[in-house]
């Protein structure tokens, strides 16, 4: 069943030099316990698309979309109150830096009982006996201990599980990890990943991870989809992404990974994404694709069908017919 | 062994900077009332730098990288151990002649620009304080790096804030080749850029080197790059180097459990790839609290009591791992 459901969700920031379009047109669904990954080089708008899902944007941001909709019910005009009982319960987030969202001046411990008496009304030992359960859950050694130290006083691997074990304190069904792991060491990394995946088989939750990592895009999700300049490029199961990308900028991002190097120079991606200023009429990759024509430059393509990984391009590479060449 | 001995002529193999038993220490305040104590970031290292040849550390953030950098482009003295540059001894009161030849790269490139100055007076300061050319010859010098590295003649006149982070490295990387240097330190060169930028800055510095004949210092904790540039490789751990080796040998063959684990962790961009994670025990100790024997032992899986009671050391072959039971030895 489709747990969260995005049509065309559009974010504009209004900026001192005009709007800037961060989101453009997205579609997404995500089912109940699947791992979803969005993946996409810095500014492609992975974030801002899921804080406008969390209502999490500030005033600036003028979020418009054809429907967003959680669990069945319409998070686009949810009144705030409705809204503050489903986001931190049923929908819940992670953040790239652990340290920006533990409050420096509460115990951890203390900011994960406060979550489970909001959301839960536990009761004080309930709390208690809760918050060393999860701590438990997510390989925090010694619970009862940790609990009564400060964001501080842990290592940046303990912080982001103790966030881990607040974003699951109220067991959601959908959870977004925005770069989990960015920050952390490779060891810690896998510790982390491990443990999401081991969550969502446990409890069936559904999981979006944001990140910029196509090694753990790889290990990682089931499916995948690809953002550019804002605009979701492709999305396919994550085996056929790697072996047969539709778009020419998944396959030109695969090519540039230093570990399928082939020769001593990588194969690269000419040309900037494009800003605020230099945004093009027609797709957004063109003007550093090697196969954009007349067409491509003047025309923005429309996604392709489920076949061709929703491919926003005109002339999709490793098509039935061009597989064989 | 299937390697034969190659025949070169001694320049091109001889070393133009030597690292023997290098350490840096760091009294760091015991908190109120306590005694300061000491932290060996770097606890003893051995290498050397070839013109030409990228040397490539690896290890987790800690572990003494950038200590090791700092110490090699002279920004920090070593508290113990020597470094030669050309056969002759690296000491401070050389320093202000001697670091012409090794220069540094840093990971954000947005830091390490003075905001305020326009990208030729950037490149030129180098020279104003070390050589004596005239000011023509400085612009003249300015601007042919300026396209060595990819960037074009109307980026001179700009500011810093104007490029993005990749042409920011770009420019970092032309000032640290201003004075024609023998050696680059690059720390974390490639961390912060984006996958398509990160390609382009990779194949720049393989260029310059080819073309230089550069001997690079190149510190990293991905993997996956040091796989594509490093000649050989060091891996270290909580200051040692726990593993050197080719990169070939070393990564076929791992000895080091650390190195293996180190690996093992690593996401490789292929859904189909096995997946064999090897779960360490523990966290990383602190580096005021380095464990006795190997530093290791309390994490790994093949530890027993000998690696508790005695410092395994790095042996004299090209291929070595400090343990006293490897993986894929022999
Ligand atoms: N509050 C904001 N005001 C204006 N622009 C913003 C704001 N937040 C994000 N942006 C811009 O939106 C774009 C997408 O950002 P983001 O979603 O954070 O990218 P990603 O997560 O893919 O790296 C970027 O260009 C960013 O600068
Ligand atoms: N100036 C300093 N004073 C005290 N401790 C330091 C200093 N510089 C580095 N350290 C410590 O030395 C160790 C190695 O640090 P560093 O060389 O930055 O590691 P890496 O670059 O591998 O992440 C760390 O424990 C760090 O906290
Ligand atoms: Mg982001
Ligand atoms: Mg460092």
């Amino acid at each position: 069943m489709t747990l969260l459901r995005i049509r065309n969700l559009t974010v504009e920031f209004a900026t001192a030099s005009g709007a800037f379009r961060a989101v453009d047109s997205v579609d997404q669904d995500i089912g109940n316990g699947e791992i979803l990954a969005i993946v996409g080089e810095s500014g492609s708008g992975k974030s801002v698309s899921m804080l406008a899902v969390m209502g999490l944007l500030p005033w600036t941001a003028k979020i418009t979309a054809d429907e967003v909709s959680f669990d069945g019910q319409d998070l686009l005009n949810m009144d705030p109150r409705a809204r503050r009982r489903i986001i931190g319960k049923d929908l819940a987030m992670i953040f790239q830096e652990p340290m920006s969202s533990l409050n420096p001046c509460f115990t951890v411990g203390w900011q994960i009982k406060e979550a489970l008496r909001f959301h839960l009304k536990m009761d004080r030992k309930a709390r208690h006996a809760r918050a060393v359960e999860l701590f438990e859950q997510v390989g925090i050694p010694d619970p009862e201990k940790r609990l009564s130290a400060f964001p501080h006083q842990l290592s940046g691997g303990m912080n982001q599980r103790v966030m881990i074990a607040m974003a699951i304190a109220c067991k959601p069904k959908l959870l977004i990890a925005d770069e989990p792991t960015t920050a952390l060491d490779v060891t810690i990394q896998a510790q982390i990943l491990d443990l999401l995946a081991s969550l969502r088989d446990e409890t069936g939750m559904g999981l979006v991870l944001i990140t910029h990592d196509m090694g753990v895009v790889a290990e990682t999700a089931e499916r995948v989809s690809v953002q550019y300049a804002g605009q979701k490029v492709e999305e396919q199961p994550v085996a056929d992404l790697f072996n047969t990308p539709h778009h020419p900028y998944t396959a030109a991002l695969l090519d540039a990974l230093p570990e399928r190097a082939t020769a001593r120079l990588l194969p690269t991606i000419p040309g900037v994404v494009p800003g605020q200023f230099d945004r093009p009429a027609g797709c957004l990759f063109s003007p550093r694709c090697k196969f954009a024509d007349a067409k491509c430059k003047a025309t923005p393509p429309p996604p392709l069908g489920t076949d061709l990984g929703h491919a926003r391009c005109f002339y999709p590479l490793n098509t039935a017919d061009r597989i064989a060449s | 062994m299937t390697d034969a001995p190659v025949m070169t002529a001694p320049s091109a193999t001889a070393p133009v900077m030597q690292a023997t038993a290098l350490q840096r220490h760091y009294e760091v305040s015991g908190g109120f009332m306590r005694k300061p104590r000491l932290l060996k970031a770097v606890a003893g290292l051995d290498f050397q730098l070839t013109p030409g040849k990228t040397l490539a550390v690896v290890g987790e953030s800690g572990c003494g990288k950038s200590t090791l950098a700092r110490m090699v482009a002279m920004i920090e003295e070593p508290t113990e151990g020597t470094l030669t540059l050309d056969g002759k001894p690296v000491l401070p009161d050389d320093w202000a002649d001697l670091r012409q030849s090794v220069q540094i790269v840093f990971q954000d490139p947005y830091g390490s620009l003075n905001p305020r100055q326009r990208i030729g007076t950037i490149l030129m300061e180098p020279l104003v304080i070390n050589t004596k050319l005239t000011k023509a010859e400085r612009e003249a010098k300015a601007r042919e790096m300026l396209q060595l590295v990819g960037l074009r003649p109307e980026h001179f006149d700009r500011y810093p804030h104007m490029f993005s982070g990749g042409q920011r490295q770009r420019i970092a990387i032309a000032r640290a080749l201003m004075l024609d240097p023998k050696v680059l330190v690059l720390d974390e060169p490639v961390s912060a850029l984006d996958l398509s930028i990160q390609s382009a800055i990779l194949n720049l510095l393989t260029e310059l080197q080819d073309r230089l004949q550069l001997a690079y210092l190149f510190i990293s904790h991905d993997l996956g790059v040091v796989r594509h540039v490093a000649d050989e490789v060091i891996v270290m751990y909580l200051g040692r180097a726990v593993e050197r080796g080719s990169k070939a040998a070393l990564f076929a063959a791992p000895q080091h459990p650390y190195t293996v684990a180190l690996l093992s962790a690593t996401p490789q961009a292929n859904p189909g790839a096995e997946k064999r994670r090897i779960k360490l025990k523990g966290e990383l100790p602190s580096p005021l609290a380095v464990p006795n024997g190997c530093a290791f032992a309390p994490r790994c899986w093949k530890a027993q009591d000998t690696c508790r009671a005695k410092t395994p050391e790095l042996g004299a072959a090209p291929h070595s791992a400090a343990c006293f039971f490897p993986e894929n030895a022999g």
